[in-house]
């Protein structure tokens, strides 16, 4: 399952500090990041907190990754910006909303906008077509982020994550 | 009688030894130089609202270094919701001083909310941090030794004051940071 490769991944490259906005497409994830004693799961009241998180770990030398939902990329534009004039490697795991198969028209402007706007702060996206491609994107990513200085995003598409409807959502 | 914003800093500065620095977007950058720029002090050009969070990721990056973030009411006010955030996770070595002038001071001194009220150390309190008495001196001692997370407010005077500029690089001041910090593991991690 591409949870778990994305966790394995996230050990291998000795990542210390998960910062999470929940969403139903990274809950498997989450779960796996809570359990291993080598990390810190910081639960965030909104994605934008991330960017101070991983910024200061940084600084501190330990590395970090934030997961959210395509509609929290929109809360984070503007600091994006930190991360680029200061040069901090920065990777974020995003789980899209408001594409393929939407049930919800509220998540259509932010879905349809993600990567626009994550080009525009200039973050690097990758984008797996399969699950099978998730885990060498994620390295793919890590390695550009951390050996790079570089902020990349990786764009779990709505096809993988494979949720049809609110009732399957909530009920999950 | 209100104290001047940079005796107030100064004091909480002197003696800083091993102390790890950030300071928020505006006033309490320049604040922090003015006590003397220091490569681990990390003073914030932009980043509004993210000073607190900055100084989580920091403290739990390093467990063993005792944190401090020097920020603004206006700054404050724009990441309350990382006062729930470190509340949940309650790092101990992370302190929390909130410069309060009740204004925007590099915006033509606007009120922020505090003038009209808006009480930082009740939220504070709401999100777990600890809330430290209302002398300098015990403030300054807190920082350096008592388990946190810690919080105070400090109001100052509203004045406006010479500027006192760090650098403004943003590379150049978290290159310099992780080396003074990290040594030459700063080029490798």
């Amino acid at each position: 399952m591409w949870p778990e490769a994305i966790h394995r991944e996230l050990v291998a490259a000795k990542i210390r500090v998960v910062g999470y906005v929940p969403d139903g497409g990274h809950k498997r994830l989450i779960e796996l990041c809570q359990a291993d004693k080598s990390m810190r799961a910081v639960v965030l009241s909104t994605e934008e907190e991330g960017i101070g998180l991983v910024a200061g770990a940084w600084l501190g030398g330990e590395r970090s990754v934030l997961l959210m939902q395509s509609s929290g990329v929109g809360n984070v534009i503007n600091a994006l910006g930190t991360i680029k004039e200061c040069r901090i490697p920065l990777v974020t795991v995003v789980t899209m909303r408001g594409e393929e198969g939407e049930f919800n028209p509220w998540q259509v402007p932010m879905g349809q906008a993600t990567r626009t706007v994550l080009e525009a702060m200039g973050t690097v996206v990758h984008r797996p077509a399969t699950a099978e491609e998730v885990a060498p994107t994620l390295n793919a990513a890590l390695r550009l982020a951390y050996n790079s200085y570089a902020s990349v995003a990786v764009l779990i598409p709505q096809r993988v994550i494979g949720i049809k409807s609110f009732q399957e959502q909530t009920s999950q | 009688m209100t104290p001047h914003r940079r005796e107030v800093v100064k004091q909480l500065l002197e003696n800083r030894g091993e102390l790890l620095v950030i300071a928020g977007l505006g006033s309490t950058a320049w604040d922090i130089t003015a006590a003397g720029d220091s490569p681990l002090s990390f003073p914030l050009w932009g980043a509004m609202g993210q000073a607190a969070m900055m100084g989580l990721g920091l403290a739990l990056a390093q467990p063993r270094r005792r944190v401090l973030v020097i920020t603004g009411d206006g700054e404050m006010l724009m990441g309350l919701g990382s006062l729930a955030t470190i509340g949940v996770q309650q790092p101990p070595n992370l302190s929390i001083v909130v410069i309060d002038n009740e204004r925007y001071g590099e915006t033509g001194m606007q009120m922020t909310h505090t003038a009209h009220g808006i009480d930082l150390e009740e939220v504070a309190r709401g999100c777990r941090l600890k809330l430290l008495p209302k002398n300098l001196p015990e403030v300054r001692k807190a920082i350096h030794g008592e388990a946190g997370p810690n919080f105070a407010v400090v109001k100052v005077q509203a004045e406006k004051i010479p500027l006192v500029l760090p650098p403004r690089e943003g590379a150049l001041l978290k290159a310099r940071f992780r080396r003074a910090l990290l040594g030459s593991d700063a080029d490798t991690i």
